[in-house]
């Protein structure tokens, strides 16, 4: 390893300070959810931090042996999403049905292996460009992960979506991991094929539309999204995986023309599918008019309104809502929850740290150097972005509801290892970059001794 | 390719943003509204899983407590005194909503109400500080009068309403039969609803609260307001002279009004008062014409007390305005307290209020005061004017010829010794629901002292009389004992 850079002592002792306040955070917040019911401190603070703090130096201390020139922010802000969704998680624990189990310290349990999968991504991918060669492997790895809840004898349907995949005592939801594969290989493909598909050879009006042939990666992303959202039921993956793919070959081509046709095949096929399946109109009606069917098919959303529109500017305060009236409020729901307690201070904090994050995932992927390190940075930030627009925009009536996590905040294993490990691989490329910079260019700016920051 | 990326992350930004615009109408703009909407049920969990005020009889007793439980809303809503005061204070039920002073004073009991936050501050760091707000309510009525009405009626249905004239304050409010609250207030819903079901069941309806929640006819009770309305109109003089008569035709039918038992009588209006004689009083009913329905709502007949309970005091109804040409004999019957006039107990207790305040009738209330967690006073129930039915020398006319009534007329057997009573019997005719005539109720309203009155009361026992019997025998006789039970504890209890 080249020996610590100036960049590399600056990012990792502000990485160090944000991390301790982000876990400074999660403690005050699992306090005040215990001072909520009771007078006394909960009894197992102590380990608690423990925890936290611990956690957190893992993660950290890998990164400085691993990824020392890597972005500040990213694991902090990680840090403090997964913290805060740990204590709403325990809050919604207290007045869980009776006969449930507590969902806490089973979300413990998978961000510990979700921070062991953040350091193995970190210790195994250690040059981006190794993930490009096997971009095929990985096509394949993503299709059979998505199409793997379908086999059957292992694959399980939970409240209405077949996304579960079950292992002995664990059940998980390979779509997650689908999605960064799926990146990956996108990523490849289109680096390798962009100046053919951004060569357009049909004029239509002011648009130039690319040539059928090479709409290939368009239609397979139009397929991948049709085949999850009908055998599986799942919109919010559904809608993900198109939005996904329609940016990343943007990105890739600059050719707004891609956009206007992605805009079409999405009209076209959430109109068939609008005239063809029930849960899909069933979604739409209600996000139209939630308010004549609240105590039916409406009553989850009306509930989450009701949960805002009560939690008002400032909150409950934690522990002091009735967020359990929502149902799923520990998953899908959980941003309603933190509405009602915290109140619009609470979730536009929270959209704020979303906002830094994607923030960063943009920077990394606009001061990369190599191409393929641009569009799978891009590619992975639009994961959090488009997730984060979804299921908000669900719960909120921007948009109809479809279950899609809440990014680090949500119950849920699979949806946290995936999360850490897309974190670590925008660390990785923000790595790189940096050390990229770092070294002397002899060719072209010998001239130029200050060092790239891409902080700036 | 930076060019596409920095406008994906400006796209996704927008998104972000729209969704701030979002969150701000909903926890903003629309926020009171979604936390008011009924199908939120956020406001009452929170109601039920904080301590709660306790509800106190104005002689200490505790009618309504909170204690904490082991289940999902931490605090047990419960009734000690039983059925006593199940209509007065009604319940606090998560299944059916609150009812009675648990729902009229509910921010009180809560602590919500401003005056409790800011008057139970001690100093400043009690601001600071996790103590409660809540405030309990003290009412204006002791048990032992509630008691008291409770077995004066022993098991006969009807209601005993009394009433300081002075201030509206009530004494004593009891309908039989009434309910124990408490298994309304179970969080149990199944057993709520078994509860509430078994209530509605029961054919002596005893979730009705008879005293503000039913109306009857008042039978010659009513007289005092048709002799009220006669002086204050000039269409008559204590001294104006009737006929002696059996009976009274009425005009445009071929029916009359007879007196109790076919007797004859007549005379002054005073001698026909205190004789409780029914000729002169549909005389008198027929004399006012349309002046009498506008002399009634003087009285406030025709719209809901304003008595501090929930559901409201439903409205009591006298004769039809402008409906005189067409319907004579109704104003007839109105004049002796029949036909078109339906009356709730609390309305002519406060009939007797109006005569013994001068004319003026002060907005009945249970509340007392409302006191913080040290039992310190945060404030105590305004006197406040309702209406004026009569003016003084009219009240004070129609009061003495109340006296002599209890002197020596159909009211001897409410006489109390050593003290001077006022009061007027009624026994009123009614149907049941197939049209058959049933035992007339008994009535007497009345007050004491008569020259300093400081208690007003309505007692009413349903279908207490003999068919066919008259004032002497049926509210003299059945109701006016009770009338005299209650004024001899009251006048011994409360001060001049």
């Amino acid at each position: 390893m080249s020996p610590r850079s100036a960049l590399a002592k600056s990012r990792r002792s502000s990485e160090l300070g944000l991390g301790l306040l982000a876990a400074g955070i999660t403690i005050s917040g699992y306090v005040l959810v215990a001072l909520s019911k009771t007078t006394d401190l909960p009894p197992d603070l102590g380990l608690l931090c423990a925890v936290v703090v611990g956690l957190f130096a893992v993660a950290h201390l890998a990164v400085r042996r691993f990824a020392p020139r890597a972005d500040a922010t990213l694991l902090p802000i990680a840090v403090l999403l997964n913290g805060f969704g740990f204590f709403v998680i325990t809050r919604l624990d207290r007045d869980r049905l009776a006969g449930t189990s507590a969902l806490a310290p089973i979300q413990a349990i998978w961000t510990a292996v979700g921070i062991g999968a953040f350091v193995l991504t970190l210790v195994v991918v250690r040059r981006v460009r190794t993930l490009e060669r096997y971009r095929y492997s990985f096509l394949l790895l993503g299709v059979a992960a998505l199409l793997l809840p379908l086999a059957p004898g292992i694959g399980t349907e939970i409240r209405g979506a077949r996304l579960w995949v079950r292992l002995g005592p664990l059940n998980f939801q390979p779509g997650e991991a689908a999605k960064l594969l799926l990146v990956v290989f996108f990523a490849a493909y289109l680096v390798d094929k962009r100046e053919l598909l951004a060569a357009g050879s049909r004029r239509v009006g002011r648009f130039v539309l690319p040539d059928p042939k090479h709409l290939g990666p368009l239609l397979l992303a139009w397929g991948l999204s049709i085949i999850v959202m009908v055998m599986q039921k799942d919109l919010g993956s559904s809608l993900l995986f198109f939005a996904l793919f329609a940016a990343m070959l943007y990105m890739a081509t600059e050719r707004a023309s891609y956009l206007l046709v992605a805009f079409v095949m999405f009209i076209g096929g959430a109109t068939i599918s609008y005239q063809f399946f029930a849960h899909v109109q069933t979604r739409v009606t209600t996000w139209i008019d939630p308010w004549s069917v609240s105590q039916g098919k409406g009553y989850q959303l009306v509930q989450s309104l009701f949960a805002f529109g009560t939690g008002g500017f400032a909150g409950t305060g934690l522990g002091l809502g009735s967020p359990q009236k929502i149902p799923a409020a520990s998953t899908d729901f959980v941003f309603a929850a933190i509405g009602e307690e915290l109140g619009l201070l609470g979730t536009v904090a929270i959209l704020t740290a979303f906002l830094l994050l994607i923030g960063s995932g943009f920077r990394i992927a606009l001061q990369a150097d190599r191409p393929f390190s641009k569009l799978f940075a891009g590619g992975l930030t639009m994961i959090i972005g488009v997730q984060t627009f979804v299921i908000v925009g669900g719960v909120t009536r921007v948009i109809p509801l479809t279950g899609v996590t809440l990014p680090f905040i949500s119950y849920g294993g699979s949806s946290l290892v995936a999360n850490f490990v897309l974190i670590a691989l925008l660390l990785r490329i923000s790595d790189e970059t940096a050390a990229i910079a770092e070294q002397p260019r002899p060719t072209v700016r010998t001239a130029q001794p200050t060092t790239r920051t891409g902080a700036r | 390719m930076n060019h596409a990326i920095r406008r994906v992350g400006l796209a996704v930004t927008v998104l972000i943003l729209a969704l701030v615009a979002q969150l701000t109408y909903l926890q903003v703009v629309a926020a009171d509204r979604l936390e008011r909407d009924p199908r939120n049920v956020r406001a009452q969990i929170r109601d039920f899983s904080r301590p709660r005020g306790q509800i106190v009889t104005a002689d200490g007793q505790i009618v309504a407590q909170s204690v904490k439980v082991d289940d999902e809303f931490e605090y047990q809503r419960q009734y000690p005194l039983g059925s006593l005061f199940g209509h007065v204070s009604g319940y606090q039920s998560f299944t059916l909503g609150n009812t009675g002073v648990e729902n009229v004073y509910n921010d009180v009991l809560i602590g919500r109400d401003a005056r409790l936050q800011v008057g139970s501050l001690r100093n400043i760091s009690d601001l600071f500080s996790a103590k409660q707000t809540i405030g309990n309510v003290v009412l204006t009525i002791s048990a032992a009068a509630q008691q008291a009405a409770r077995d004066a009626l022993g098991d006969k249905r009807g209601s005993i309403v009394a009433l300081d004239p002075r201030t509206g304050a009530i004494l004593a409010m009891y309908s039989n039969p009434s309910f124990d609250p408490t298994p309304l207030a179970s969080h149990n819903a199944a057993e709520v609803d078994a509860a509430f079901a078994a209530l509605n069941a029961d054919p002596t309806n005893p979730a009705l609260a008879r005293a503000w929640r039913e109306t009857y006819p008042p039978g010659s009770t009513f007289k005092v307001v048709t002799t009220g309305v006669g002086l204050e109109t000039g269409t008559t003089t204590p001294a104006t002279e009737y006929p002696t008569l059996e009976e009274l035709p009425l005009p445009l039918t071929n029916t009359t009004i007879s007196n109790f038992g076919r007797s004859t009588c007549g005379g002054t209006l005073v001698e026909s008062f205190v004789a409780s004689c029914n000729t002169t009083f549909a005389r008198l009913g027929l004399d006012l014409g349309e002046k009498f329905p506008p002399g009634t709502t003087q009285f406030g007949i025709g719209s809901s007390p304003p008595l501090d309970e929930s559901p409201r005091a439903v409205a009591s109804q006298g004769p039809q305005a402008g409906s005189f040409a067409a319907a004579a004999p109704q104003f007839a019957l109105a004049g002796i307290g029949q036909g078109p006039v339906s009356v709730t107990p609390l309305q002519m207790a406060l009939v007797a209020a109006a005569v013994a305040n001068g004319g003026v009738i002060a907005s009945p209330h249970v509340l007392g005061s409302v006191t913080d967690r040290d039992a310190k006073v945060i404030r105590t129930a305004d006197t406040e004017k309702w209406t004026t039915a009569m003016p003084p020398d009219v009240a004070a006319t129609v009061g003495d010829m109340m006296r002599q009534v209890v002197e020596r007329g159909t009211g001897t057997a409410a006489a109390v010794d050593g003290v001077a009573v006022a009061g007027k019997t009624g026994t009123a005719q009614n149907d049941d629901a197939q049209g058959n005539r049933r035992a007339p109720h008994a009535w007497f309203i009345g007050y004491a002292p008569a020259e300093a009155p400081r208690v007003a009361i309505a007692v009413i026992v349903e279908n207490g009389g003999t068919p066919g019997a008259g004032d002497e025998v049926t509210g003299g006789r059945v109701a006016a004992p009770l009338a005299k039970t209650m004024l001899q504890l009251l006048l011994g209890q409360s001060q001049p």
